[in-house]
């Protein structure tokens, strides 16, 4: 009887069998990939916005405090976007015929609001609150990257939960000094700066049996070291309870 | 189709526990209701083969497209797929409001009118969109307190059915128009005087209002003011004016009364200064450290309500006895009175009667009769006759002149104007706000009647039953859009400011008024501001109009007591309401506004009609009460259709088997059978209203009928025994004060429960909760705060009848003892956060876990849905969204979200929360101010914040001030099914009763396994 | 005439008791020789036309088949609020449909693993299409477990994977324990089965006369030659698996029983649950075997392979684990009562008295009274008595999980939480649409596999000879 197969369908039979072992894999992988990619994550992406605003120019150049804008970032949950009037402030002065600003200033003379593209944008169930974080040592560089060396806004990381989640776990590699927090490229090496008045602690012990184990005991001199120490003291120094850091309702409610 | 339990087994539900009461088994009793019921329910649970196939259909998502469906569904899939999240714009302001943090809400004071009166709120504000109400702690009536009402009103605001457009004659027309033809109408009518125009009002309490209407009567005397309450019959005024020759409203102070009788009065809801009643007879009923604190409550009612669920001692009569009860209190408390005692008492007040009197003759000064709104004018005069001879007058008892403005001229109700109309005095009839059309007594046939009057002008926020009738229809605002004023029940001023620019252009009834006194530019902010600057003349108004503004009240505007000399004979009193019931078949007819929809102003806000009543657990539905006796003579069960007719107008409507009803007599509610309401109240129950007789109080007689079909009720709770567990404890203030040796209330179960588990450490916070059982009234203001606070969708009535609503916190209520008279207990049930929380353990995905606070958290984006956690909870609070519940399309329901607060989607299970939002904010403050712990009174959940009487008290454990710590080493703590070891952060005081020496306890649970007593703590957390 | 012992230890003492002289049980008809065992079963695969009754019975269950689709597509699209469940039911049709197929799928394993491990003959000519029904029927259970969730489109969510959560599941819970068993379970059978099937694909590879059936047999035999060292290794492989197998056969039912018994429902929390859940399993798996054989066997005149013997001794199995599942049921209520605990009691008292208690009477008599007819001899020999009473335990086993997770939970431990359950139209549609995705596959591999093992039976052909010649 005639033979269905040629012998070398073998290998062929071979090959696949660990062939698929490894399409498997491979698929699995490239998945994998896809899901950190910058086309899914829009790290490093630049988006279309009616003005070019160039934080190179405001940050590094000019000098200008993120806070004159973002106003909001220490006493609400969201930075906040400028209005309209702010960007006035000083080109009502300066490249008052720009252009490029034509948008801001139509915006201003017929009271329609310029409408920017979202580049930091997290899904709507996770709660995330600048305050805290501006209070508790993280700098605008942790999360949004160097802005100064930023001529267009882009997105810096993946903003996926296993991004923030790594810094909830290890504060103590975020956490910088409170006069750095506006500062970009600085690398941390004391802690001198953490001005702070005593926790009312002290004062009200009294009314709690239970005490926060990790608010550091101030009296203790701010020594010198590599960063990963000087990360953990201005950790305890800030009050910061890290196991709390991972209850999940600390950004899902 | 659950609550088919309830309904189609009663008869021999009923029959069964006769057997077994004649065992004298009580106890029995409320298991048998469903147990009887067992065996027809399967059966016709076997032939009826697929009964909730109908509430698939019938759910308003399964009427939805289907494609649409499709397409949502693909979404949510592609969402959670590694799809890249959409392109979303920030519009910044263009020039940003001074006082406004982007992401930090604010917080303004106004007031909420209902049925005329004011009652001071807080509203929560979102980036400009009101989100939530609170009780203004300023407010006399409120003081942060809240009924359900205040709660669901801001959804009232955002209601997609709230009318829109200005209509003539039903077809749209603008504000100029309008202006233009009442302008025209206004000069022909000055000119004869205003002959033949008719303004008809609710009760009216804002001092601009009056003034307006003064001022336009003053210009056209020939012109009239009527008003209609459609809940407050005159029967009260009658009274007063009865007993005193003249009109003044009272005020109790139930703080100050050790013994509180009430026949048929329903002071914890329902009058206008409930909430301060509810208030302050929690507050002289609390007081459990020393005996003479702690008031008693006797109540004479016809059908259960919640003032009667509270009472030590209940007694069912019908509500014409309650003529002859007050009748034998006077004649008993003072021998000398010329009252005539014309009958003797049928039923059994009999040693309750004895019992009342010996209490009242003790407490003289120190006790408050009262009676309810439905009684009728003698009743009430005798009421005020005999706390006169007790000598409560001054003391829990005072008068004030009458808080509402009344129409300068006598007989302006009602029957007066349609009177007038049947006459054909009436040309123009301008009508601000009310909904006649509906709420009119049957009788009047005021909806024939306003075809007689030729120029109808209505203002309403719905496009109502009057509305269709009248050639203009002018859309109201919100009060939450409005300026204006207005009077809290004890005459305190409150300024009505708005928080939002009317979404729909309504219009205010002042706006209208200046219409017609021929200023139509004026708007509100102008009418009320310059009345004000009349009224507080002196230097620094703007200063004083700020304060008031930011503060909610007018200082020094509550009205002071009056004294009044009573003036009536009683020996000439007659009992109007002497009825005898010619045959069988004949019933009282008792009416009384709903518990929920009230009298049917409510029934398009969906969170109040899924409300459950605060005594049959009925949603979205009005029934006819009758007793168990009844039920039996008439063969009656749950759900059958009956015809009521009273005097030749009959109504059809389910029947419900009311536990402690009183015999032979039939209760209905207002508030539905709706015809013309929005899309949730339309066509829903059946109207009282229309049988209603035009008498001055709400019974009469009447017969019913039985009708073949049944109808099928969603209730949110079917079984009403506690099986004899230990789920609500009961005990006797006498037991509190000099403790036996094993309380009943004691907690029975084993002190250090053993776990196989090294235990959670806490450190830092720890949230626990305290529910007093004795200061629930069962008001249900917390579950619609819940609802409000946490973007709780409504499901509907087919989804409720399958046992899917979704209310984070359920008010459950246990009936315990006799058939006909039994004790009637509520338990607030809400997730207690376990500390070996069962349903974190068994979620394959971690999606509800415990966090370092002791708070048990649903993680929405990471559930999956498996239910597991529903199924291990013995608690059975958790809720699923088995369908695509919350309304994600419609446009004016996103403005009413929490923004604080994830919008669940379908699938995924949800339950309370502790109100961690309210947590985190609190947390971070502190965080930032540096504090090791969030300090007391930092977080207040919304259920706590909303309770008018405080029996929910929420705080940090690890704060050895706090008031939760304090309540929780009570020896009256205990933690529901602790015996589980689920360590609940929720605990419960017993309900404490304080019955009359001679008269049974009521219902005190049997005690447990001999234990010592011991203070039950809520946890490890300071253990 | 086959001596006693040759059926092997525990078999020969179930044998000894009902076997009598005068009327023989064999595991094959005399008078089978090589050649006609192999005619015979592959003639079924690749005959060209196929009995009446076949077209029928696929016809019939592929319209099932189209309705489990259609009510699948639209759960999927409304959600799963258009089944019955409710709060405190969250739980109904779906997890007893799935611990019901799980159940049936335990025969396979158990005759084709266990019973070649104790070198029982008599599993060989019905162990091919345990083992596929088996199979099936994981499939039909495998589908429930994702469809019931909220939101099935993130099932994956319950298997670790390196995600960008940085969350691993929660591996306390019980439904993870499920999902490793379970497809574990699925994995070993499915090898097993196909291991099996190997020499037998070649076998239709040679003698189909179509070029396309040569190929995908072909391609299925994997190049089996028959050669000496082909047969070795394959031995070998086959024991492993079977080794492998046998710990499922107990493991993964007992899992299942954990999904019940590490709650605290009142009615689940039992240390009883998992053996009597083993037992079950096998008691419904054998059931099933039974209702397939039966038609079966008359279908294509397979009398002399699945004899008398074989039923006989299946329904002698039945027997026993049905009385050791009645022994549970038994145990269950003193457990309850013993406990003292209200709640246990209370949940006991309402299975058997409360509204469902028609269902837990009828389960009662299924499962524990009926089967007790297969004592008499002439029961287990009544081929039709066998199959009504085989349905009657099917019947019996799904009402045991109805009982078990709708009336446990629609009373537990708060009264006000009380509901009643009633499933809707779609919760029907599901289940039979399962039952008609089960049997359409079944009558695809009826037609395109063998459904005999030929090789086995050639074996035992070899063995039975010895005894036949005189």
């Amino acid at each position: 009887m005639a033979q269905i197969f040629h012998p070398g369908m073998n290998i062929l039979a071979k090959a696949t069998i660990f062939g698929a072992i490894f399409i498997i894999a491979g698929i699995a992988v490239a998945g994998a990939a896809f899901v950190r990619s910058p086309y899914v994550t829009q790290v490093n992406v630049v988006r279309e916005q009616p003005v070019p605003f160039s934080h190179q120019h405001h940050v590094r150049e000019l000098g200008l405090d993120c806070r004159y804008c973002h106003y909001g970032v220490e006493k609400s949950s969201s930075a906040g976007i400028p209005s309209t009037e702010i960007c006035m402030g000083c080109h009502s002065q300066v490249w008052k015929d720009a252009e490029m600003l034509r948008p801001v200033r139509e915006s201003f003379q017929n009271g329609t609001p310029l409408k920017w593209t979202r580049v930091h944008d997290l899904p709507d169930f996770v709660y995330f609150s600048h305050k805290i974080h501006v209070a508790k040592g993280v700098g605008c560089e942790s999360c949004h990257g160097r802005v100064d060396e930023m001529p267009l806004m882009r997105r810096a990381a993946s903003l996926h939960m296993d991004w923030c989640v790594e810094c909830h776990r290890h504060p103590e590699r975020a956490v910088r000094p409170k006069q750095d927090l506006f500062q970009f490229g600085v690398n941390r090496t004391t802690v001198a700066g953490v001005s702070m008045e005593p926790p009312l602690r002290a004062a009200t012990a009294t009314n709690f049996d239970l005490l926060d184990q990790s608010v550091a005991d101030l009296s203790a001199p701010s020594k010198p070291g590599n960063a990963e120490e000087l990360g953990r003291e201005l950790v305890a120094r800030y009050g910061i309870v890290t196991r709390q850091l991972t209850d999940c309702v600390v950004c899902h409610r | 189709m659950s609550n088919l339990d309830l309904t189609s087994l009663e008869q021999n539900a009923i029959r069964a526990v006769r057997s077994r009461q004649a065992d004298g088994d009580s106890m029995q009793f409320w298991r048998s209701l469903e147990e009887a019921a067992a065996a027809p329910e399967f059966e016709k649970y076997l032939h009826r083969e697929f009964p909730s196939q109908l509430a698939v259909w019938e759910d308003p998502v399964g009427r939805r497209s289907f494609l649409k469906l499709m397409a949502a569904s693909l979404a949510f899939a592609g969402v959670t797929g590694c799809t890249r999240s959409p392109e979303e714009k920030i519009v910044p302001y263009v020039r940003s409001p001074e006082e406004l943090v982007p992401g930090e809400p604010q917080f303004y004071a106004t007031a909420m009118p209902r049925a005329g009166y004011g009652y001071g709120v807080l509203a929560e504000s979102h980036m400009g969109r009101p989100t939530k109400i609170e009780g203004n702690p300023e407010h006399p009536i409120t003081r942060g307190g809240s009924d359900a009402f205040m709660q669901a009103s801001i959804l009232a605001l955002y209601d997609p059915d709230r009318s829109q457009t200005i209509l003539h004659r039903g077809a749209i027309e603008t504000w100029d128009v309008f202006v233009r033809a009442m302008t025209e109408e206004m000069e022909r009518l000055r000119k004869n005087q205003g002959h033949g125009l008719r303004i008809l009002t609710g009760t009216v309490t804002s001092p601009t209002l009056a003034a307006q209407l003064t001022d336009l009567l003053q210009a056209l005397p020939q012109a009239r003011w009527h008003t209609f309450e459609s809940t407050v019959p005159e029967s009260v005024a009658a009274g007063a004016r009865l007993a005193f020759g003249r009109p003044v409203d009272t005020v109790l102070r139930f703080d100050q009364a050790k013994v509180v009788v009430s026949l048929d009065g329903d002071f914890l809801s329902g009058l206008a200064g409930s909430l301060k009643y509810a208030r302050e007879f929690i507050a002289g009923r609390r007081a459990v450290s020393d005996s003479s604190a702690m008031n008693r409550l006797y109540v004479a009612e016809c059908t259960p309500t919640i003032t009667g669920a509270m009472a030590d001692h209940r007694v069912a009569v019908p509500p014409s006895q309650i003529a002859l009860l007050a009748k034998h209190i006077l004649r008993q408390i003072t021998p000398e009175s010329s009252v005539a005692v014309d009958r003797e008492l049928t039923g059994q007040p009999g040693p309750w009667l004895t019992a009342v009197i010996q209490d009242l003759r003790e407490h003289r000064g120190a006790s408050i009769v009262t009676t309810g709104a439905g009684q009728s004018a003698e009743v009430h005069a005798l009421v005020h006759a005999i706390n006169q001879s007790l000598g409560n007058v001054g003391h829990t008892v005072t008068y004030i002149d009458p808080v509402a403005v009344s129409p300068p001229q006598p007989g302006s109700g009602l029957h007066e104007l349609v009177t007038e109309i049947n006459v054909g005095d009436v040309q123009t009839l301008i009508i601000l706000g009310g909904n006649p059309v509906y709420n009119a007594p049957g009788e009047l046939n005021f909806e024939k009647l306003l075809s007689k009057v030729s120029l109808r002008l209505h203002l309403s926020d719905f496009q109502d039953e009057t509305s269709f009738l009248c050639d203009w229809h002018i859309p109201a605002q919100h009060y939450l859009e409005s300026w204006s004023d207005i009077r809290a029940a004890d005459g305190t001023v409150s300024l009505v400011q708005p928080l939002i620019a009317p979404l729909y252009g309504g219009k205010s009834p002042h706006e209208i008024l200046s219409v017609l006194a021929g200023q139509p530019t004026r708007v509100a902010h102008e009418i009320v501001h310059s009345y004000w600057q009349k009224q507080l003349s002196g230097t620094d108004f703007s200063r004083r109009w700020r304060q008031a503004l930011h503060d909610g009240v007018i200082p020094q505007t509550a009205a002071k007591p009056v004294e009044v000399p009573f003036k009536l004979d009683l020996s000439n009193l007659v009992d109007a309401t002497k009825k005898s019931l010619a045959s069988d078949q004949a019933l009282e007819i008792e009416f009384r506004p709903d518990p929920t929809v009230w009298d049917g102003e409510y029934s398009n806000n969906g969170w109040l009609q899924e409300l459950p009543k605060p005594l049959t657990k009925i949603t979205w539905d009005n029934v006819a009460a009758i007793s168990p006796k009844t039920a039996e003579r008439l063969h009656l069960s749950s759900g059958d259709l009956l015809e009521v007719t009273v005097a030749g107008r009959s109504l059809q409507t389910p029947v419900w088997i009311m536990p402690g009803q009183a015999d032979n007599c039939v209760s209905l509610t207002f508030g539905y059978g709706r015809t013309k309401s929005g899309q949730l109240g339309t066509g829903r129950g059946s109207n009282a209203y229309s049988i209603l007789p035009a008498g001055k109080h709400w019974f009469s007689t009447g017969t019913v009928r039985k009708l073949p079909g049944h109808h099928v009720l969603a209730t949110t709770q079917n079984h009403h025994s506690m099986e004899g567990r230990d789920i609500v404890r009961v005990t006797t203030l006498t037991d509190v004060q000099n403790p036996p040796e094993h309380p009943a209330h004691a907690t029975s179960h084993t002190a250090s429960p053993q776990s196989m588990y090294a235990g959670f450490k806490y450190e830092g916070n720890a949230w626990g909760m305290v529910i007093d059982q004795t200061a629930c009234i069962g008001c249900n203001a917390c579950v619609v705060a819940c609802q409000s606070e946490n973007n709780i969708p409504v499901v509907g009535p087919e989804q409720v009848a399958v046992g899917r609503e979704m209310h984070w916190l359920r008010i459950d209520r246990y009936y315990h003892g006799e058939l006909d008279a039994p004790e009637v207990y509520f338990q607030p049930m809400m997730c207690v956060h376990c500390e070996e929380a069962p349903c974190e353990v068994v979620c394959p995905v971690a999606a509800t876990v415990h966090d370092s606070e002791g708070t048990s958290n649903m993680i929405y984006n990471r559930c999956v849905g498996t239910r597991y956690c529903s199924n291990n909870c013995p608690y059975k609070v958790r809720r699923f969204n088995f369908l695509q519940f919350s309304d994600q399309t419609t446009p004016s329901l996103k403005l009413l979200r929490n923004p604080d607060v994830t919008v669940r989607s379908r699938g995924v299970m949800e339950k309370c929360s502790y109100c961690i939002q309210r947590i985190s904010h609190a947390r971070i403050d502190a965080k930032i101010e540096h504090l090791p712990l969030v300090p007391e009174g930092a977080v207040v959940t919304a259920c706590q914040q909303a309770c008018p009487t405080r029996a929910i008290t929420f705080g940090n454990l690890a704060n050895k001030d706090s008031e939760v710590r304090k309540l929780k080493e009570s020896p009256l703590n205990y933690g529901v099914l602790e015996e589980l070891k689920t360590l609940p952060r929720t605990t419960y005081l017993a309900r404490v009763v304080n019955p009359h020496p001679n008269l049974p306890v009521p219902g005190a649970v049997p005690p447990h396994a001999p234990m010592p007593a011991r203070p039950a703590t809520g946890g490890k957390a300071e253990s | 005439m086959i001596p006693d012992d040759v059926n092997g230890g525990r078999n020969a003492n179930l044998g000894r008791a009902v076997v009598e002289p005068e009327e023989t049980l064999r595991v094959l008809e005399p008078g089978q020789t090589y050649a006609s065992v192999t005619d015979k079963i592959s003639a079924i695969a690749l005959a060209h036309q196929h009995p009446r009754s076949w077209l029928i019975g696929f016809i019939t269950s592929s319209t099932l088949l189209m309705v489990f689709c259609y009510a699948t597509a639209y759960v999927l699209i409304m959600g799963i609020g258009v089944w019955g469940n409710n709060v405190p039911v969250a739980w109904a049709f779906d997890i007893i449909n799935f611990v019901w197929w799980i159940g049936i799928g335990h025969a396979g394993t158990l005759i084709s693993a266990v019973l070649l491990l104790f070198r029982q003959e008599w599993r060989t000519s019905i162990n091919r299409f345990a083992e596929a029904m088996t199979l099936f029927a994981v499939a039909c259970a495998g589908l429930y477990p994702i469809l019931h969730l909220g939101r099935p489109w993130v099932f994956y969510w319950l298997m670790p994977y390196p995600n960008t959560f940085g969350l691993w599941p929660q591996f306390r819970s019980p439904l993870i324990w499920d999902v490793f068993a379970v497809s574990t379970y699925a994995t070993v059978s499915f090898l097993f089965w196909y291991v099996g099937l190997i020499p037998d694909f070649a076998v239709l590879r040679d003698r189909s006369k179509r070029p396309f059936s040569q190929i995908v047999y072909g391609i299925l035999a994997m190049g089996w030659r028959g050669s000496a060292i082909h047969w070795q290794r394959y031995e070998t492989a086959y024991l492993l698996l079977a080794g492998l197998a046998t710990p499922l056969v107990v493991s993964v039912h007992t899992i299942v029983g954990f999904d019940f018994a590490v709650s605290i429902v009142p009615g689940w929390h039992q240390t009883l649950l998992p053996p009597y859940f083993v037992a079950g399993a096998i008691f419904s798996g054998f059931a099933m075997v039974m209702t397939l054989a039966i038609p079966l066997r008359s279908m294509y005149g397979l009398e002399d392979f699945i004899t008398l013997h074989h039923l006989d001794n299946m329904a002698k199995v039945m027997l026993a684990t049905g009385l050791m599942v009645g022994y549970g049921y038994l145990m269950e209520v003193f457990c309850a009562w013993y406990s003292g605990n209200q709640f246990e009691w209370y949940v006991t008292v309402n299975r058997a008295f409360g509204p469902y208690a028609l269902c837990y009477w009828a389960l009662i008599a299924c499962n524990i009274f009926i089967p007790q007819l297969m004592c008499f001899r002439s029961v287990r020999h009544c081929v039709p008595a066998l199959f009504v009473i085989s349905l009657i335990v099917n019947i019996g086993m799904w009402l045991e999980r109805f009982v078990i997770i709708v009336i446990s939970l629609h009373r537990d431990y708060l009264p006000s939480a009380w509901e009643m359950y009633y499933p809707s139209v779609w919760d029907f549609a599901q289940f039979f649409g399962s039952i008609g995705l089960f049997f359409a596959l079944l009558f695809l591999f009826v037609r395109f596999i063998p459904v005999i093992s030929i090789f086995e039976l050639r074996e035992l052909v070899h063995e039975t000879e010895g005894g036949h010649k005189p």
